[in-house]
């Protein structure tokens, strides 16, 4: 295959990867890494690369807009940059000696949990509870809604910290933004409202990817080449689906055809992995 | 206080958000120019990237980027892009930092620099290991 055409297909690839990664809320990294290894033949080392990339590029662009609605916990989000930070070094670490069969078949499982995550129902719920280390640390803050503003308290505080550490080992192995995981460690163990966990993941997600990508990009992972068409067509596409979004409220069944098609997707990328064929 | 938003922890976050897109644009840029350059010479060449053989030695060090750079070689363009929107959050951080200066917010400005150690950190032992 030529340059031309493998960027060109590359590139409409990687809209379509942007595209529902953003629908979905599973991030642009997730679908591209098998349409890169699974289609086109891409080693996984250079797609983790491509797909850390655009994870920058996607998290950064829309960040830029949320940081502006003021939902964003910026403290919160600094504190667990710690976690994922050090946990993304780690993964960055680990990639360079496991074998690459190794991360197809890691890569597929959280694949799959995180295709079963998006569909779960998200409840807004503000806890309210007094917490010493969010206290401590600040964490507590407010949110602005229609008519005034929400106030909300953090819990749990060093259970979430431990989950973010473990969701930045699994962004620095993967190349993904592990948005799955950090949902976990906000909605699920610290209790923070939906709307300002999803932004402040989202806020976080950029710092976690450079972390590791530092390291790749001086490993030789990173290749221009591939990179460039990845890292447009990635973030072309999840411009288009951030558009789409504000107007199609109820996409629950879309929700579960992705689920399905990931799921398959992801079943191929650990069956290549057992067979060693990755 | 947290839940009071002082006049300072609002320009930070417009000057946040700035930084951010401004980052992800330009760069974007950067990588779209480098792109037509290297699709323009070398479009019509055979690939693959079934193999994992590393990069071209020419994008692989700041100087080798530079002088690809001056001699208008698109991968070296492209890779120039990738490192400014690697470091878009990176610089983002230092502003960070700024602002927690600014808020007098001591424990916040040291995890923010902490944070900074640790990419700085991961950056300068990259290579080992």
């Amino acid at each position: 295959m030529t340059v031309l055409v493998l960027t060109l297909i590359i590139l409409a690839g990687s809209y379509v990867a942007g595209l529902i990664g953003s629908l979905t809320g599973l991030g642009g990294g997730v679908v591209i890494i098998p349409l890169l290894t699974l289609l086109l033949n891409v080693n996984i080392h250079y797609a983790i690369g491509a797909s850390l990339v655009s994870v920058i590029a996607t998290s950064s662009g829309s960040a830029a807009a949320y940081v502006k609605e003021g939902i964003t916990n910026i403290r919160l989000g600094m504190f667990l940059e710690i976690a994922t930070t050090i946990g993304a070094m780690a993964g960055a670490m680990l990639a360079l000696h496991i074998q690459t069969s190794i991360i197809a078949i890691v890569f597929g499982l959280i694949l799959i949990f995180s295709a079963f995550m998006s569909l779960k129902k998200k409840n807004e719920q503000v806890s309210t509870q007094k917490s010493e280390w969010a206290e401590k640390l600040k964490l507590n803050s407010q949110y602005p809604v229609a008519g005034g503003k929400v106030n909300y308290s953090v819990l749990n505080v060093g259970g979430g910290f431990a989950m973010m550490a473990f969701a930045g080992v699994i962004s620095g192995l993967l190349g993904i933004g592990s948005g799955a995981l950090k949902v976990i460690a906000m909605d699920g163990i610290m209790r923070i409202p939906f709307k300002v966990s999803t932004t402040t993941s989202n806020f976080m997600i950029g710092v976690t990817a450079a972390a590791s990508a530092v390291v790749y990009l001086q490993r030789g992972y990173i290749d221009p080449g591939l990179s460039m068409p990845v890292v447009l067509g990635v973030l072309l596409g999840a411009l288009t689906g951030s558009k789409i979004l504000v107007h199609s409220q109820s996409s629950q069944w879309l929700r579960w055809v992705f689920a399905v098609i990931v799921t398959f997707l992801a079943s191929q990328m650990i069956y290549n992995g057992i067979n060693h064929k990755i | 206080m947290a839940s009071k938003k002082t006049a300072t922890d609002v320009d930070i976050q417009h000057i946040i958000g700035w930084i951010l897109r401004v980052g992800v644009i330009s760069s974007m840029l950067v990588v779209f120019v480098g792109g037509c350059l290297y699709l323009y010479r070398h479009g019509h060449e055979q690939v693959h990237y079934k193999d994992f053989v590393g990069i071209p030695g020419f994008v692989h060090s700041a100087s080798g980027i530079i002088h690809g750079i001056l001699t208008w070689r698109g991968r070296a363009i492209i890779q120039a892009g990738i490192i400014l929107l690697i470091s878009t959050p990176v610089i983002r951080i230092i502003f960070s930092a700024i602002g927690f200066v600014l808020e007098k917010d001591w424990l916040y400005t040291g995890i923010t620099l902490l944070v900074l150690a640790i990419i700085l950190t991961s950056a300068l032992t990259g290579n080992a290991g």
